[in-house]
């Protein structure tokens, strides 16, 4: 192939940082994070009871040394583009870096999404001894029968962990009550319908501070950005109020069966999803208030940011459809 | 910035602090030669104990631990890594790129795999022994019987994922951004096309791998029942997440293997590939196919018939875009100039391996005789060929193909012939008798077996004993190279290699194409 080293008009020089200590930081921070972690799971299930250990310390260090490296990560980057040395081109390549992690993010969630079908149109049906799948049933499970939300568990049905026929790996007890709405007293009492208004209003707020943003108007972006902050802590606060009373007042927890399972990790990473989500658009909103950071043009580090707001929504939308509604 | 014509930093920061594709790609390179030899040694210990019948030198348990770990370090450690380095090496060349578009996350990329890889090998000194429930950690092996070191496996996989994730991210952003003028899609290499679609199969699957060990860690510590029946879940749905991860995964494997050997015949027969658009075309194909397969690895669980069938007939339908790439390498070949250098003899010994393993997954593909086949040596046999001949011998290829490039010396090339051949002959001593065995019904990952397996077995154990062997000849050959072999200083080491990357000077400077080439609009592509 016929090159010669030669610049076409236009060309911007692509910034390649200098090396830099920032990654082998984050990976001392991750990896001491994650071992901590396994240290103080495993202490939890397979430790003595009672034993002093010093996990919590290594998980807390890491988790701290991590969070502080990514902020001077984020910080770096921020100063290298005010200093001028982004060219659109590096711009492009964040735009697809958050694109494809926003993709990754929705390939995530697609795993919990497909465990709840498969659990509710297969596994459930075929538990209770529906088609050829279900030939089991009778030996295994009988007089366990499938509904959403599952009035029993299967070992329930056979009386108890002690009875089951295979391995006893946990007991397993239907809550009292469900989340979703046939099981709501009244509809005004009814959290996540409350939930669903915030979250899609604040997708609605925070186009609201885009569009003041593209029009150089400062105190209407930051307003209705704090605006789109408090409705996702105000979120936050509704779904933990509804995880209470989960626990305290339904019987729904991580013990009841394939139902509270499906239910915690859903919201739940749906819940740090949206923490996440609102973390980022804090900071966008400290940016600008306190350092005046972004121009009508040049505001890479709050678009992203809605677009990921925007993700956690969508995803809520989907959560409460499948999760409370039908 | 700064300037950007000076050489690497000195000493071992040069190394960590890194934000060089070049530099991070030769890390990555290094790293997955060393789980090689780890994975490597695993399997040597897995041979050694089916040498013979009986119980010889390791525990059942301990066995257990080694094909489990053996298939781990391989997967994620040996063979995708090292494609991430190729792919850190070329494709800025090949696209006329000044780097990869995210030089800071490339390098948190590759360091987050050494301390994982470490927390992973750790479990065999923890109580209860390493994860010993094969690579695919079925439920409930993997949540209700586990050693407690799961957790630490589990945290290992969450972040050897991540950084698949992260290292794929950055692929999108350089092949779709970071392109010299001129570079159009359909002018890229085909190494280049291959990995932008393996980017997008990692980006897509990798995170679903993280669903499901995330579920594990809940069935384990606190109390969900997922993958448990008793609580309304299903050990099997493990199966169908793991495997919807697991199929595409295998192409995320053999498809830069692909484009390493698109590369490497058109050089070797002084003639264009034939079929470019094919070939893309037929790559594309073969990825969306992946997401649709997956249950063919579970025909035996219980599904409905017509999930069998639509899994069956999905699956049979690979063969046509493999056949077509197959097709294509071999009218490559087809009356042009042919010459037999060691990146090519790989090149043949992939393509005539490749095909055969490709066939007994033809066979293996027929849900109503897989009954027969499944998880017998006659698996084992047919996913070694397409991992080992197809993605190993396909990277051995790519590094003594662009060595030279790399290093600016060129390496022995009779010590490179003789690595092929004793590659070729002790990897088909290993395997092809396995194929046998597996038909009469020798089930895998046992670490005992019946009398008449006997001879076979010994004849596998000789052939891996063989084909390990020859990994220090590709050792010494490669650091001899790097150390004292003799200098190459044409730009085309290869008269008849094509590409940007040959454009560069040899040894290629630590910066290339901080100016974005100019290419030659006649010129098809690369």
């Amino acid at each position: 192939m016929a090159t010669t080293e030669q610049a076409p008009a236009g060309y911007e020089k692509y910034y390649v940082p200098e090396s830099s200590s920032l990654a082998v930081r984050a990976t001392i921070g991750l990896l001491t994070t994650v071992f901590g972690a396994g240290l103080l799971l495993n202490d939890m299930t397979f430790g003595e009871p009672g034993a002093v250990s010093s996990a919590k310390w290594v998980f807390i260090a890491g988790l701290v040394f991590f969070v502080f490296t990514l902020a001077s990560w984020f910080a770096t980057a921020i100063r290298e583009n005010l200093q001028g040395m982004n060219s659109a081109q590096l711009g492009q390549s964040y735009v697809l870096g958050m694109f494809w992690f926003i993709f990754s993010e929705v390939m995530f969630f697609a795993a919990f999404f497909g465990t709840l079908f498969y659990v509710r149109q297969l596994a459930g049906p075929w538990l209770a001894g529906e088609g050829e799948a279900g030939r089991m049933n009778d030996l295994l499970w009988p007089g366990f029968e499938f509904t959403w939300p599952p009035m029993i568990t299967p070992q329930e049905a056979v009386g108890g962990v002690d009875s089951q026929p295979i391995a006893n790996n946990g007991a397993f007890l239907t809550q009292d009550r469900s989340m979703s709405f046939a099981d709501a007293h009244h509809w005004y009492q009814w959290l996540p319908m409350w939930n669903t208004i915030i979250l899609l209003s604040s997708s609605f707020t925070v186009h609201v501070a885009h569009t003041a943003l593209l029009n150089d108007q400062r105190a209407k972006f930051n307003l209705w950005l704090g605006i789109t902050v408090a409705l996702g802590i105000i979120f936050l606060g509704l779904q933990a109020a509804e995880y209470h009373e989960a626990y305290a007042l339904f019987g729904l927890t991580l013990n009841s069966g394939i139902y509270g399972s499906t239910f915690f990790m859903l919201t739940g990473f749906h819940g740090f999803h949206v923490a996440m989500g609102m973390t980022m658009l804090l900071i966008q909103l400290i940016r600008s208030a306190k350092n005046h950071h972004f121009t009508a043009t040049d505001h890479f580090g709050f678009e992203a940011s809605t677009w990921y707001w925007h993700f956690v929504d969508v995803v809520w939308v989907f959560l409460f459809l499948f999760v409370y509604i039908l | 910035m700064g300037d950007h014509h000076h050489g690497p930093a000195k000493g071992i920061t040069r190394w960590l602090f890194t934000t060089n594709h070049k530099d991070i790609g030769t890390m990555y390179l290094w790293f997955s030669f060393a789980m090689f030899i780890l994975g490597g040694t695993f399997a040597m210990i897995i041979r050694a104990e089916l040498f013979q019948p009986g119980m010889q030198l390791v525990e059942p348990g301990f066995f257990n631990q080694m094909t489990t770990l053996h298939g781990l370090v391989m997967v994620f450690g040996a063979i995708m890594p090292s494609f991430v380095g190729l792919a850190n090496w070329l494709i800025p060349m090949m696209i006329g790129a000044p780097d990869m578009a995210l030089p800071r996350m490339n390098n948190w990329s590759f360091w987050i795999l050494p301390p994982g890889f470490l927390m992973l090998a750790s479990t065999l000194f923890m109580e209860g022994g390493a994860p010993a429930f094969g690579w695919t950690f079925y439920a409930p092996l993997s949540t209700t019987y586990a050693a407690p070191s799961v957790t630490f496996f589990i945290f290992a996989i969450h972040v050897l994922g991540a950084s698949s994730i992260m290292g794929s991210i950055n692929i999108i952003a350089t092949v779709m951004n970071m392109r010299a003028p001129g570079m159009t899609y359909m002018k890229m290499p085909l190494f280049v096309w291959t990995w932008l679609i393996t980017a997008f199969l990692l980006v897509a699957v990798m995170p679903v791998l993280a669903g499901a060990v995330t579920m594990m860690l809940m069935d384990i510590h606190f109390g969900t029942s997922f993958f448990s029946a008793a609580g309304g879940g299903d050990p099997v749905l493990f199966q169908h997440i793991f495997w919807f991860f697991g199929h595409p995964e295998v192409y995320i494997i053999i498809l830069p293997a692909f484009g390493v050997v698109s590369q490497i015949i058109p050089a070797f027969s002084r003639k264009p590939l034939f079929g470019y658009a094919s070939m893309v075309y037929a790559t594309a194909s073969i990825a969306f196919l992946s997401f649709i397969v997956w249950a063919h690895h579970m025909y035996t669980v219980g599904m409905p018939v017509a999930g069998e069938l639509f899994f069956m007939y999905a699956t049979m339908l690979i063969a046509v875009p493999t056949g077509v790439k197959v097709f294509n390498w071999i009218t490559t070949m087809w009356r042009g100039a042919l010459s037999f250098e060691t990146p090519m003899l790989f090149c043949i010994g992939f393509l005539v391996l490749f095909t055969i393993g490709g066939f007994t997954g033809l066979m293996l593909s027929i849900a109503p005789v897989d009954f027969q086949y499944h998880d017998t040596y006659f698996v084992v046999a047919h996913f070694h060929y397409v991992m080992v001949a197809g993605a190993v011998f396909s990277m051995t290829a790519a590094v003594y193909y662009w060595l030279p490039k790399w290093s600016g010396r060129m390496y022995n090339e009779t010590m490179g012939k003789v690595h092929f051949w004793i590659s070729f002959i002790g990897f088909n001593i290993t395997f092809f008798p396995q194929h046998f065995v597996g038909l009469a019904g020798m089930p895998r990952r046992i670490p005992d077996y019946a009398l008449q397996f006997a001879d076979f077995n010994m004849m596998s154990s000789i052939g891996a004993f063989i084909y390990g062997a020859s990994q220090i000849l590709f050792l010494y050959n490669v650091l001899a190279t790097i150390i004292a072999g003799k200098k190459v200083t044409d730009e085309k080491v290869w008269d008849g290699a094509e590409g940007l990357e040959w454009t560069v000077p040899t040894p290629a400077p630590y910066h290339t194409f901080e100016v974005p080439p100019k290419l030659d609009p006649a010129h098809a592509h690369g």
